[in-house]
């Protein structure tokens, strides 16, 4: 496992950590199947309470919106539905990322293991969140069908850009925020806040083209927000609706970006947290 | 080739209280400029200067006081820390045995523990389900195995913890004290599944206060003193030392 025969530099450390970390599949694939089986032991129903949950908060607001935006609800309930998946997962990733060292103390100073371990496990229960999520947005097609075509299938690629971004935002902020353990609450406060300002109970093409110009214009603000592009490409294809190259071009200067910064972070510190858990 | 190779190795942990671990006082800090050596992060030096050179076949007992270093230097023999300055090369597949109860979900069943425990080990599962029958005999656990961690006592977890652990043939064995809590006769048992894996391991490093349990696994020892290596040689040389009172 930490066989080492020679002195790396950082840089090849960082990356051996992430390489060897993705090694051990078989560790973080099962650790993460068990923190999903753990959550939901004993009930009836299981893991499934993952999917009923969803289905129950997205149908109430999806009948509540869309009463209060007056649109119609096989347009609202559609739109919350996805967009609500999507962004459980996003918020996911970056809630339990800026805790995932800080959760796995025990296993870190304990076990000799690299550190992007706890990072894929922490992605890995998301991504299976995820795909029980799906089960409701398999039933929303039945009920509420969508033209979906081939252009649909970008979202699997958006998907994998989504998994990507997790992953180096749950490895940056999880080592930052080991250090400033101040940073976790910080985060997840932006993180609600972000929701309000993403649209996901608002529709954006609405207010865009409103009628009222002042309106319309100050939705194009929101094209700041980087959380509105992650949620354009996936949601734009599962809803067959208009696709823009231009979240397609953000998303991915974000990824590469971010992986940098990732880089630089994981070269410098991801010794450290060891000492800092 | 097994081997541990450490250069001037040392530990400093920095000891963030609520003041120093938070950003608002990074910031702020840097903001106003002033940073006084009182607002400097305190560090504990938990190892100094440990130079280390340890082959294929030693078999080393670490003694020394409380706080004295030895589970630090079992941790950067183990790859957890990396040495804050010198070097430490290990070379070897490692199994540390620090806290028995470290990556065991009490609520799944001692088989899946068995198993989980084993991947963070390195190994695959399907050299673990290879292994279980052996661990099953061996811990004589029998129908527990199937029952949640959490219906376990704490000897039990101890067994299947030993029992894990002298199933993996590792070639790098780093043991920390806290092997107490079984009875006799299963003490017994584990001390010669122990002396075996031992034979088998290419190096051991132990930790412990037991003169009895030292003599019976080691033939060298360190002792470790205030984060330095006081003393290393051969066994009954450094017990003796160790226990002489002038050092008291």
């Amino acid at each position: 496992m930490s066989s080492t025969s020679i002195q790396p530099s950082p840089s090849a450390r960082a990356l051996q950590d992430v390489r060897e970390g993705w090694g051990q599949r078989e560790l973080w694939g099962h650790l993460g199947w068990q923190d999903i089986r753990q959550r939901y032991r004993r009930s009836l129903l299981g893991p499934l309470w993952i999917t009923i949950s969803m289905a129950v908060t997205a149908i109430a607001l999806g009948i509540l919106y869309a009463g209060l935006f007056g649109n119609s609800l096989e347009e609202q309930l559609p739109y919350i539905l996805v967009g609500f998946i999507v962004w459980g997962f996003i918020a996911g990733c970056i809630n339990e990322g800026s805790e995932v060292f800080i959760a796995n103390v025990g296993l870190i100073t304990h076990l000799p293991a690299p550190i992007s371990v706890h990072v894929y496990r922490l992605i890995w229960r998301q991504v299976l969140f995820f795909v029980h999520n799906l089960a409701v947005y398999a039933v929303m097609l039945i009920v509420f069908p969508q033209p979906l075509g081939w252009a649909s299938l970008m979202a699997i690629p958006a998907f994998v850009l989504l998994v990507l971004n997790g992953a180096w935002v749950a490895l940056a902020a999880g080592i930052v925020s080991t250090r400033f353990r101040d940073l976790t609450p910080i985060t997840q406060s932006i993180v609600q806040l972000m929701f309000f300002m993403t649209p996901i109970v608002w529709i954006y093409g609405d207010l865009l083209n409103s009628p009222n110009p002042s309106i319309a214009e100050r939705a194009r603000i929101a094209e700041f927000n980087p959380f509105l592009h992650f949620l354009e490409i996936i949601r734009a294809p599962m809803l067959g609706a208009d696709q823009h190259l231009r979240h397609w071009l953000v998303v991915l200067a974000i990824t590469v970006a971010g992986w940098a910064l990732t880089f630089v972070i994981m070269r410098r510190y991801r010794a450290r947290v060891a000492y800092w858990v | 080739m097994v081997s541990i190779a450490t250069r001037d190795a040392s530990v400093d942990f920095p000891i963030f209280n609520a003041k120093t671990r938070s950003l608002k006082k990074t910031v702020l800090g840097m903001v106003g400029g002033n940073i006084s050596s009182e607002d400097r992060v305190p560090v504990i030096q938990a190892l100094h200067d440990v130079t280390l050179d340890l082959d294929h076949g030693a078999r080393v007992g670490l003694v020394g006081h409380n706080g004295a270093g030895k589970s630090t230097l079992l941790r950067l023999l183990a790859g957890i820390y990396e040495p804050t300055s010198g070097t430490a090369v290990v070379s070897g597949r490692v199994a540390p045995v620090f806290d028995l109860g470290v990556g065991m979900d009490p609520e799944i069943s001692g088989y899946e523990n068995i198993i989980i425990r084993g991947l963070f080990l390195g190994m695959s599962r399907k050299q673990m389900e290879e292994r279980v029958d052996d661990i099953a005999e061996f811990t004589e656990l029998g129908d527990f195995l199937s029952m949640p961690l959490r219906t376990y006592s704490t000897g039990m977890r101890v067994r299947l913890a030993l029992g894990v652990v002298t199933s993996i043939d590792p070639e790098i064995l780093l043991l920390d004290e806290g092997i107490g809590a079984v009875d006799a006769a299963f003490l017994e048992k584990a001390r010669t599944r122990l002396s075996d894996l031992v034979d088998r391991a290419g190096l051991l490093v132990f930790a412990s206060h037991s003169d009895e349990f030292l003599r019976q696994l080691c033939t060298s020892a360190i002792w470790m003193n205030h984060g330095r290596v006081k003393a290393h040689g051969h066994l009954d040389d450094v017990l003796r030392a160790y226990k002489s009172p002038e050092v008291a």
